[in-house]
């Protein structure tokens, strides 16, 4: 392609340069990597830096190819920091790190990001992979007085169902809008909400998942009276 | 079988195309000029060429123009055009006249990934990428095409968020062999993704946008999700890095909601984070959808505004609503109702 005002560009900074400047990107070692379901994965690495449940790494496997921003799918008191993907057919990077195996290596930046777990009431609501930051908060003790909905077409989409079940309780609720089971909710996680004629106004709600779940279910919340104010979202882009 | 569009392409795809059709290179030359300048909508049409290339283009490719299927006119002179994609998804651009200006307003994505709370293209999800021939043809296939002196990616869909197809329309616009306009006409403008914004001042001459809406990061994050993953901070401490002179500008777009965000301490979070940056702010009137919680401020505290950011020494205008009536305002545009 060719470069645009070539006199403007000398004062310009490559795109390098900024991947190199900005992400500060490191590599890390890939200790794990499990399909836990048909096209999903949970790869794994050392833990070497703190991060606050909810928070977000930029990854790649070449540092001049500009990052992806996965969310931690894993506690903070763990020993490896676990990242939960799906592959997208036509995507550059998650074909190659569902290909990956221990000892490759990968780049990551430092954990950063503002949709943070704490310990107040609140409700989380996902679908599909949307559930990575719940889980990371779960998985580091937060979840007292937490309600998670989890949306996903089949049921081998429940990642982590085992746990969060033992751990929650009622207070998971799983949507799935293509199979039944005799403990889920049959259709999607807009569904239930509809069904909720009592849903807290003063509770903070957290949403993760794709564009279009997360402005329906915020409409909704927004329509049942829960000030905008306490809605929280992550849109998977 | 659908055939491959002509219109779209760059001068090196279609050089590429014609020396495998076994033509000479310089029809790629004469193709882009049938494209890109002439009043013409058929392979058939492009008379310079041999009976034999319009053949040969025939039977393998397509004009590629697809016309509107829908034109509303709003009493303001503002023209909505309604265009079917070929993924038989449809999308709308606005053409917004004014004084001597002819402004086009063009969409990059069918339906939106970013979900800001106060768009109603957002409300649609994401349905499909546009090829750089569906957001040309968006220019090149209304009425009043040869009089267009402005361009803003500002309708549906996060230019960003689908770069190369964005970045090879301005190449097709802005080239010689293109529509050769200057890139000092185009504006693209987006909500922040931070690489995006790298690869864009870098490989573009056109003028910069960012949708701000408020300097406050707890507040930008509810109401625009992006603010989690890309936080305003990091985008302007980007911005800072580049040199907007003259040619090039960057403006910031700021909707303003009654009570949220216009207040005084507004007035001064704005003139703190912007320090160091040349820049316009374009004040903008929230157009109300449906099931929305926000409101849009009132015109004296409008004004009000307006001043306290010049006080603050803040090159800032009011935007002008226009084509409300016909739901083409800003954040208006939508097709949800046609989605399948």
């Amino acid at each position: 392609m060719r470069l645009w005002g070539e006199t403007s560009q000398e004062t310009m900074p490559k795109a390098e340069e900024y991947q190199k400047k900005e992400h500060q990107l490191h590599p890390e070692i890939i200790t794990q990597n499990q399909e836990i379901s048909p096209g999903v994965f949970l790869i794994s690495y050392q833990q070497k830096q703190d991060f606050i449940p909810g928070q977000v790494v930029k990854i790649t496997l070449d540092p001049e190819i500009p990052p992806r921003i996965y969310s931690i799918c894993s506690g903070n008191h763990e020993q490896e920091v676990r990242i939960l993907f799906n592959i997208k057919e036509d995507g550059y990077l998650t074909p190659k790190l569902a290909a990956s195996i221990p000892g490759d290596k990968i780049w990551v930046s430092q954990p950063y990001g503002s949709f943070l777990g704490t310990d107040k009431p609140a409700w989380w609501i996902a679908t599909g992979t949307g559930i990575a930051p719940f889980y990371s908060m779960f998985q580091s003790g937060q979840f007292e007085n937490k309600t998670l909905v989890h949306g996903a077409r089949h049921l081998n989409q429940f990642y982590f169902e085992d746990d969060l079940d033992w751990s929650l309780g009622k207070n998971y609720i799983r949507c799935c809008s293509q199979e039944q089971s005799c403990d889920v909710f049959p259709g999607r996680v807009t569904d239930y909400l509809q069904t909720q004629n009592d849903l807290p106004k003063d509770q903070q709600y957290y949403l993760c998942g794709k564009a279009l779940m997360v402005v329906e279910v915020r409409d909704l919340l927004i329509e049942k009276g829960v000030p905008y104010e306490n809605i929280i979202a992550e849109i998977y882009f | 079988m659908v055939k491959e569009a002509l219109f779209g392409k760059t001068l090196d795809e279609l050089q590429e195309l014609v020396l495998n059709m076994g033509l000479p290179k310089f029809t790629a030359k004469q193709l882009a000029d049938w494209l890109y300048k002439k009043e013409v909508s058929s392979i058939e049409e492009m008379t310079n060429l041999s009976k034999k290339a319009r053949q040969l283009l025939t039977d393998n490719y397509s004009f590629g123009l697809t016309n509107a299927t829908k034109i509303q006119e709003s009493v303001d002179g503002t023209k909505k055009y309604l265009f079917p994609t070929n993924q038989g998804k449809f999308i709308e651009t606005a053409m917004i006249p004014d004084r001597d200006r002819k402004t086009v307003c063009v969409s990059s994505q069918v339906g939106c990934k970013m979900g800001c709370l106060f768009c109603m293209t957002g409300k649609q999800g994401f349905q499909g990428q546009l090829s750089a021939g569906e957001i040309v043809n968006q220019i090149r296939n209304i009425p009043e095409w040869q009089e267009v002196t402005n361009i803003v990616y500002m309708g549906m869909g996060e230019p960003f968020d689908n770069l190369d197809e964005v970045l090879k329309s301005t190449q097709i616009l802005t080239s010689e062999w293109g529509f050769a306009m200057s890139p000092r006409r185009i504006t693209v403008s987006s909500i922040g993704i931070v690489p995006g914004l790298v690869r864009f001042l870098n490989e573009s001459e056109a003028h910069l946008a960012i949708s701000l809406h408020t300097p406050f990061h707890d507040e930008r994050q509810k109401l625009m999700p992006v603010e989690i993953a890309y936080p305003l901070e990091e985008v302007l401490n980007e911005i800072r890095e580049w040199d907007f002179g003259r040619q090039r500008r960057v403006s910031f777009e700021y909707i303003v909601f009654h009570g949220l965000n216009d207040t005084p301490a507004h007035v001064r979070e704005m003139a703190r984070i912007l320090d160091g940056i040349k820049c316009r702010i374009n004040l903008i009137r929230f157009h109300p959808i449906p099931n929305t919680p926000l409101k849009g401020t009132d015109e004296a505290t409008l004004v009000e505004f307006k001043e306290g950011l010049e006080k603050k020494g803040i090159t800032t205008t009011i935007r002008a609503s226009r084509g409300q009536d016909i739901y083409a305002a800003c954040g208006l545009l939508s097709t949800k109702a046609l989605v399948k």
